[in-house]
């Protein structure tokens, strides 16, 4: 791993003077700390992607097979029978600029490349060339050229410094997304045994295993029944949570996020937390295990292949309707792609109504899932959650839209209720507008490249959300940035910790679960990350101290 | 030459040229060919163009529901969504062709845009920090390019028209209403020629737009400025027989084509420009005219979750099923207490023991 330079040095860095020679003579600079590492052939043979084979993103070589080339015009030619918007996208960009400065990457890095009219034009100079009348007779003067292997690197390089967030497509005028592309694109390189490990190792394991971070089932359980302690441990109550379970009333899916790592797993608490409180009759699958979904980072049928799971194992275990933890991508997934794979409305499953409140989620209808964000602030809205919010009260939030759940689906309201409820008044801090709700910024390492090796590409794609984070903190003292995403609570603690020192990254499950009260607990000294209370412990102390 | 110079210079060079072949062809007396025949041709290539390119997006399907969300969702029943919401995050059809009406109109995306610069951090100047705010100039001269052309594209039908409609007249006032210079100045004919110009300086002045830049985008907009300056001077500054242009129009518009004497030169380039817009406009990035319709992340609901919605070549995939992870750790699974389909084989000796 290259090492990371300071984040001033970084920051003084981005520069958005354009190069000197064209863009079509420009090659990507492959530096250590930019690009993520091929993936291991033993992923691709998990799942049998083509051409397996040990190569490196460095070297020159990148040992592709001989008919590469056609394999890609083949490729595209098929995606643009199967995808209007792949067609429609090529044909109608009129590069007015409007989406360049609205990409996490282009801020962060100043390179004209990464403004998404111009990522586009990567791929759409291809398509000019081999597909349409003026490309094959104008050439570079219609813009277009030869597919070449420099330009197979550059779809390479730069449709991984794409996190599929669709800022571009809310600004551009005629909603081109290069979301859309980007994944697109990915499938093609794809199918010349083009993958980043990162994303293909998550894939693999999860779909040979049942979630992203490769637990066995019994690994799961045991993951599990630990955060089911701390839990006890913490507030005295005993939340076990059921697995596999046939005839459970509701199948909880959430990210491998929840339960692989701090802080997402506080969020995991939260959940078992709330559901014990309320009696909820859920189970927990250790085959439905992962509802993230990085197989759609890399192709719509291998988000397909994990996707299925979900449906398969509801099916199975006769449960009436699914819930869905907190995660981004996730529910981008589940709200405009899971009925659609496959390929009916659930029958076996019921229309989701709440057990506690009797309300029925009309608008889980046909999906016959309903978001956890949804499903607590119906709680709270009736009444029916008791919270003390003092147990919050150390906390003072910005909450992190996530691109997905915003721009791919449309859930904004619920968190922020659910905030405002367990948080004391005054403890809760919108971003600049512009940063947040649909015109949210992305985490900067979403859709698969969250990887150790890029560290650098990652701190300047999430330089924008750092910088609004940074804004909030300097102006009103927030020290905690919320979100419904587990990739965010895997990758914002990396960013504002380079970015934003002092700065706590939360689910909001987690918060939900700090200020539930219920009967019978231990008092409450700390919250779910055995931090002290206000009022208690050495934080009071060192007050009083003060006070003298 | 760079990149830019290139692309910048092919196109001038390109609107100059047409207009260079539609004066010499007038001073070959190819009259019918540049006042007959290139308008008919241009009318058929838009057309069949148009229909070409309409069905050649319509033969792909839109395998997956996909819109840009842009507000709050339909959700629970108490959770507020305003006017806005239900357009930027429509929920049924209606509220789809509400958006499709919006963006289409009054290019709602653009009016949304931001412009997002890197400054110095006023307090610590070692830092540098983003700083956004909102940046309507480029849906103005967008929204103020696109009325401008299409008041001057109806203007225009009075030659094609006899008599000319009423709502002409109204127009023709409306436009003419600064009541300024013989004959009266048209404000449309101003600002499309103002507004193109903006299009077009920006592109040149702003690098990055420079950058991305290609021949393909510089071509319509000095075609569009060099018919809107050949039109200005013609009705201002170097007039031509406005009638015999009339029998010309009214003979194309009636399909009994007349060439009259006494059409200026500078007509015909202005109109042979004119006829290369049209049938340029179906085979290049004009065509988002006709697409913007068809972009699935507008021109779809986001009603996912309470609508199904049908892939036509959805195919079965290949997964791992429960059974065959089962199989794989059915006696860690046994002895961890998750619960298995099948019990393994120690599980079965262990109960007859």
């Amino acid at each position: 791993m290259s090492k990371l330079p300071k984040p001033e040095e970084l920051a003084r860095n981005i520069s958005f003077q354009t190069p000197a020679k064209g863009w079509m003579d420009v090659k990507p600079d492959f530096r250590p700390g930019t690009y993520c590492n091929a993936a291991a052939p033993k992923w691709m043979e998990w799942v049998g992607y083509p051409f397996p084979r040990a190569w490196s993103v460095a070297e020159a070589d990148w040992k592709l097979p001989p008919d590469w080339k056609e394999i890609i015009l083949a490729g595209m030619e098929d995606r643009l029978k199967r995808f209007r918007s792949l067609k429609i996208f090529f044909d109608i960009c009129v590069r007015c600029g409007a989406c360049a400065d609205k990409c996490h990457f282009y801020l962060g890095t100043g390179d004209p490349k990464n403004m998404p009219v111009l990522r586009a034009e990567l791929m759409r100079s291809v398509y000019k060339r081999y597909f349409t009348t003026a490309g094959k007779l104008l050439g570079e003067i219609a813009g277009a050229r030869d597919l070449t292997e420099d330009v197979l690197k550059e779809w390479f390089f730069y449709l991984h410094q794409c996190t599929i967030c669709r800022r571009c497509s809310l600004f551009c005028p005629y909603g081109i997304d290069m979301a859309e592309m980007t994944l697109l694109g990915r499938e093609m390189l794809a199918s010349v045994g083009l993958n980043i490990d990162w994303a293909l190792a998550s894939v693999a394991q999860c779909y040979d295993k049942g979630s992203h971070i490769g637990a066995t089932p019994q690994a799961f359980k045991d993951m599990m029944d630990f955060l089911a302690e701390e839990n006890e441990r913490i507030t005295g109550i005993t939340t076990p949570p059921s697995y596999n379970r046939k005839g459970a009333e509701v199948l909880f899916v959430m990210p491998s996020g929840d339960y692989f790592a701090d802080p997402g797993t506080f969020t995991m608490m939260g959940y078992m937390l709330l559901f014990e409180y309320i009696g909820l009759d859920y189970t927990l699958s250790t085959y439905a295990a992962e509802g993230g979904n990085f197989g759609w980072f890399v192709s719509h049928e291998m988000g397909k292949r994990l996707n299925v799971k979900i449906y398969e194992e509801a099916k199975r275990l006769k449960v009436k309707w699914i819930l869905g933890g907190e995660c981004g991508h996730m529910w981008r997934v589940c709200n405009q792609y899971m009925p659609t794979y496959w390929g009916e409305s659930p029958g076996f499953l019921e229309e989701p109504v709440s057990p506690i409140t009797g309300t029925r989620f009309e608008n889980a209808k046909v999906h016959k899932m309903v978001h956890i964000s949804e499903f607590t602030a119906d709680l709270i809205k009736h009444g029916k959650l008791k919270f003390d919010t003092q147990r919050n009260a150390h906390i003072k939030l910005t909450f992190h839209d996530s691109c997905n759940t915003s721009r791919g689906m449309g859930i904004f309201e619920e968190p922020r209720y659910i905030i405002n409820s367990v948080l004391p008044e005054g403890n809760f801090v919108e971003m600049p507008p512009n940063t947040i709700r649909e015109k949210t910024f992305c985490c900067g390492s979403s859709s698969g490249i969250n990887a150790n090796e890029n560290m650098e590409i990652r701190m300047l794609g999430g330089f924008p959300r750092a910088n609004a984070v940074r804004y909030v903190q300097e102006k009103y003292g927030v020290n905690h940035l919320g979100c419904i995403c587990a990739l965010d609570r895997a990758t914002l603690p990396t960013l504002v910790q380079y970015w934003v020192p002092g700065m706590e990254c939360t689910g909001i499950t987690e918060l939900v679960g700090n200020a539930l009260v219920f009967p019978g607990e231990l008092e409450r000294t700390t919250d779910l990350r055995d931090r002290d209370l206000e009022g208690f412990g050495e934080a009071e102390e060192t007050e009083e101290e003060g006070d003298e | 030459m760079d990149f830019c110079k290139r692309h910048f210079s092919v196109a001038l060079g390109a609107v100059l040229g047409l207009m260079l072949i539609a004066f010499i062809g007038v001073k070959a007396n190819l009259q019918l060919l540049f006042g007959v025949v290139a308008p008919y041709l241009a009318v058929l290539i838009f057309v069949e163009g148009m229909i070409y390119r309409l069905i050649k997006w319509a033969r792909s399907p839109v395998p997956f529901r996909i819109p840009t969300t842009a507000a709050q969702g339909r959700s629970l029943p108490w959770i507020e969504r305003s006017l806005g919401d239900k357009l930027d995050n429509p929920e049924n059809t209606k509220w789809t062709i509400g958006r499709m009406a919006l963006e289409i109109l009054a290019f709602r995306s653009l009016f949304r845009n931001t412009r997002t610069e890197l400054r110095k951090d006023p307090v610590d100047g070692k830092k540098v920090q983003l700083v956004h705010w909102s940046y309507k100039w480029l849906w103005l001269g967008a929204i103020a390019f696109h009325y401008a052309f299409l008041v001057v594209i109806l203007r225009h039908l009075r030659f094609f028209t006899e008599p000319a409609p009423g709502f002409l007249h109204l127009l023709d006032s409306l436009d003419g209403f600064l009541q300024f210079y013989i004959p009266v100045v048209f404000v449309s004919g101003v600002v499309l020629l103002a507004a193109a110009l903006f299009l077009l300086a920006r592109r040149l002045v702003k690098a990055e737009l420079r950058y991305i830049s290609l021949a393909a985008d510089y071509f319509p907009l000095l075609l569009i400025i060099g018919i809107a300056v050949t039109g200005i001077l013609m009705r201002y500054f170097f007039k031509t027989d406005i009638v015999a242009v009339k029998q010309l129009a009214l003979g194309l518009a009636t399909l009994k084509p007349v060439v009259p004497e006494g059409i200026s030169a500078l007509f015909y380039m202005h109109f042979f420009l004119v006829c290369v817009l049209f049938a340029y406009f179906p085979f290049s990035k004009l065509a988002h005219a006709p697409g913007v319709f068809l972009s699935p992340s507008r021109n779809q609901p986001g009603d996912n979750r309470w609508k199904l919605y049908v892939n036509p070549w959805n195919y079965p995939v290949k997964f791992h099923t429960y059974m065959e992870i089962e199989d794989q750790y059915r006696e860690a699974m046994y002895e961890a207490g998750l619960p298995v389909e099948i019990l393994p084989e120690s599980a079965k000796t262990g109960g007859e023991g």
